[in-house]
């Protein structure tokens, strides 16, 4: 987060003094949509005059040496080591580190390796096994859709633990949503098992190599998945004192 | 689930020149045969003409000893479970989809009701991920975190409590049962005291608590603790040394060290492998950093071993309790932002519990600006820096994980619980492959699943 003008994990909305106007707030950063209005009404006219703003909503991006530490501090620190680590044991394997690692995001003192999803095994492998790193625990995979970063809709974000040395980081890969597969790695931490079913109930994610791949939560003939942000939450309305109420989904609201 | 397409007895036996039971359906998962109209007795008879004694048994999901809807498929020779399958998703009420629809504050609400045993723990990893997304850890002041730390451990003696007594019931120890909810039942009362509420309370909020703690509550808990003191022996004199529970627990639902962290099996039945490994040391939130206590551990991986670390890890509960009750210090319970505050504190009025007069007479009588901030506050919610955050807790069944993620609007933009209950219902094959159909309720048990939080 080097780049970013605002110190690590700071709330932007706390301090007057932050470039936090609409419009402006984080130039830099990964474009996931955009947001019209000022108020972020997404049902029913915009009546506050502000309905012409438009403005990127950006994910943090990425960030450069040194990584820092879990504790904040600025300078080399165990975030550096984890990646030197990372890095060194891709390279004594004949893979190179920047073909695996997309990028590195140190965001609220926090993590994230973004994998190129066809090398993600050999990394959780990696972090698995080499003694440096030793990432002994995974939990579990998290699917987040983002219909607005274009050829890369679709995300699986994975948290790994490691016992060993006290360490906590996030893997992310990501597949276009005409291509969702993303390699399995149920054989490097069987517990995914489960938690990648749950991604492809849920999201349609494809985990090429698991054993059974088939919906956990949903019924068996269950069309579409529900989590996408595309699929509608539902829902029917409520006569209230007389007034109609509708559905959670089809309320105005300010987001 | 997977096993469901290849009952080898539900239909007529391969090669028998008998009508197909069902005309095959294409559908996106693949072939779906839906056998309807079967006639029972012919069923039956292919079964008894198969040679082999293998039975695929459905144990629920309307089981009473299954904890709640839980369906286990069970593939039975005689007495013993050759293969354990588990069938989920009967209570899945779409909570992290429901979340992206609500305010963040709104959010709470919905988690507590995951696992439902749990509910402080939920809460408070969920805020934990918001607070961490606003970049405000460390300005929650320390009463809140003293009250969460005090909450959540009176919680972890409430879900162990039904731990051991629905386990025991589920063994015949009906006595466990009864003492197991009596001590419930006081601690739900200290919940209602201080939440309103015995389940399901939405009392932590980002930033901090929903209320301070009401007049005498620390003198209350103090008398519950003096109860709970006497009582917790008790089920050291019912089970510990009762040879007819240890016959039933000692060597069942074998999981060691391995197989756990390859499963991510955490909580007690982690440290009944030998790993003291506790979030509450080893990444302290909350302050647990500054609270005197043991992490106890066995060597016995089995369900023994994670009776016995229940009844200590209560034990622990109850001195981390009363570390918390010598270290509240009067202060506030919700962070100074007004931008992220809830306005007003609750205050019993007239007409029960609603915002204070003092509150409402400022907000409709004096500053108009004041009222515009309630509303907007209240209807439209704060706005959370784009990104996301991860928090764990170590809940009374494991590692309960947040995953949230924002896009800078009022709402959540995703959220995911890494549930410990869900993580854990792997390791039930694990557990009873090769094992008596019996003991596989006691292996069950012994994970502690709460359905709740496994469908979420």
């Amino acid at each position: 987060m080097s780049d970013h003008k605002e110190p690590v994990g700071a709330n932007p909305d706390q301090d007057v003094n932050a470039n936090n106007l609409p419009g402006q707030r984080g130039d830099a950063g990964e474009v996931i949509g955009t947001r019209r209005g000022m108020f972020g009404a997404n049902n029913g006219g915009d009546t506050t005059g502000y309905g012409g703003l438009v403005r990127t909503v950006r994910l943090p991006g990425a960030s450069s040496r040194p990584y820092g530490g879990p504790d904040g501090a600025a300078g080399y620190g165990v975030f550096d080591e984890i990646a030197d680590e990372l890095e060194g044991a891709l390279d004594e394997q004949g893979l190179l580190p920047e073909n695996a690692i997309e990028k590195t995001v140190v965001d609220r003192r926090e993590l994230t390796f973004h994998i190129a999803r066809e090398h993600l095994p050999r990394v959780a492998r990696t972090l698995r096994d080499d003694p440096a790193l030793r990432f002994e625990l995974c939990t579990g995979v998290s699917g987040v859709h983002f219909p607005g970063d274009k050829g890369r809709e679709l995300h699986a974000v994975y948290h790994l633990r490691s016992i060993t040395h006290n360490r906590l980081i996030r893997l992310e890969v990501s597949a276009p949503d005409a291509d969702p597969h993303v390699p399995s790695i149920v054989d490097v931490y069987p517990t995914n098992d489960w938690h990648e079913r749950e991604v492809y109930d849920f999201f349609g994610l494809i985990f090429d190599g698991h054993p059974a791949l088939t919906r956990i939560m949903m019924p068996d003939d269950w069309q579409g998945f529900p989590q996408r942000k595309d699929y509608p939450l539902g829902g029917i309305p409520v006569e209230y004192k007389g007034a109609q109420i509708p559905a959670p989904d089809q309320r105005r609201s300010y987001s | 689930m997977s096993t469901s397409h290849a009952h080898p007895t539900s239909g007529p036996a391969p090669g028998a020149a008998e009508p197909p039971p069902s005309q095959p359906r294409e559908t996106t998962e693949g072939t779906v045969y839906t056998v309807t109209g079967g006639d029972w007795d012919e069923v039956a008879a292919a079964a008894a003409r198969s040679d082999d004694e293998r039975i695929i048994v459905n144990m629920g999901p309307q089981h009473p000893s299954t904890h709640g809807v839980l369906r286990l498929i069970l593939e039975i020779d005689g007495e013993t479970v050759t293969e354990a399958r588990c069938g989920i998703g009967y209570l899945h009420t779409g909570i992290e989809k429901n979340l992206e629809y609500r305010t963040w504050t709104q959010g709470t609400t919905f988690v507590t009701r995951m696992d439902y045993l749990t509910s402080f723990y939920n809460e408070a990893a969920y805020c934990l991920a918001v607070e961490k997304l606003l970049g405000i850890e460390d300005h929650i002041p320390d009463r809140a975190s003293v009250i969460r730390v005090l909450l959540m451990e009176l919680n972890r003696l409430s879900s162990h409590l039904v731990c051991i007594a629905t386990g025991g019931m589920e063994l015949g120890a009906t006595t466990v049962m009864v003492y197991g909810f009596r001590d419930r039942e006081m601690i739900l009362d200290a919940y209602e005291l201080i939440t309103g509420l015995r389940m399901n309370h939405a009392f932590i909020r980002p930033g901090g608590l929903a209320q301070d703690l009401p007049p005498g509550a620390v003198e209350q808990l103090r008398e519950l603790l003096k109860k709970l003191r006497k009582n917790l022996p008790e089920y050291d004199k019912l089970a510990t040394g009762n040879p007819v529970f240890k016959g039933r627990t000692v060597g069942i639902g074998y999981l060691d060290l391995a197989g756990c962290m390859a499963l991510g099996v955490t909580g007690p039945v982690l440290r009944s492998a030998g790993l003291p490994h506790d979030l509450r040391k080893t990444q302290p939130y909350c302050g647990y950093e500054n609270y005197e206590f043991d992490v106890p551990t066995v060597d016995t991986c089995d369900a023994y071993g994670r009776f016995l670390i229940r009844v200590e890890e209560m034990h622990q509960s109850l001195r981390i309790v009363e570390q918390c009750l010598d270290r509240l210090e009067p202060g506030p319970v919700m962070v100074g932002d007004k931008k992220i505050a809830w306005p007003a504190q609750l205050a019993l009025g007239p007409d029960g519990l609603g915002n204070s007069l003092d509150h409402i007479k400022k907000i409709m009588g004096t500053s108009m600006e004041a009222l515009i901030h309630h509303f907007k506050l209240v209807t439209e919610g704060f706005r959370v820096p784009p990104g996301q955050a991860y928090a764990a807790v170590e809940s009374p069944k494991g590692e309960l994980g947040v995953h949230a993620v924002s896009d800078g609007g009022t709402r959540p933009y995703r959220v995911h619980f890494r549930d410990p209950s869900f993580t854990n219902l792997q390791a039930m094959a694990a557990m009873c492959e090769g094992g008596q159909v019996a003991d596989v309720i006691v292996a069950v048990a012994s994970l502690d699943p709460v359905m709740g939080g496994v469908d979420r």
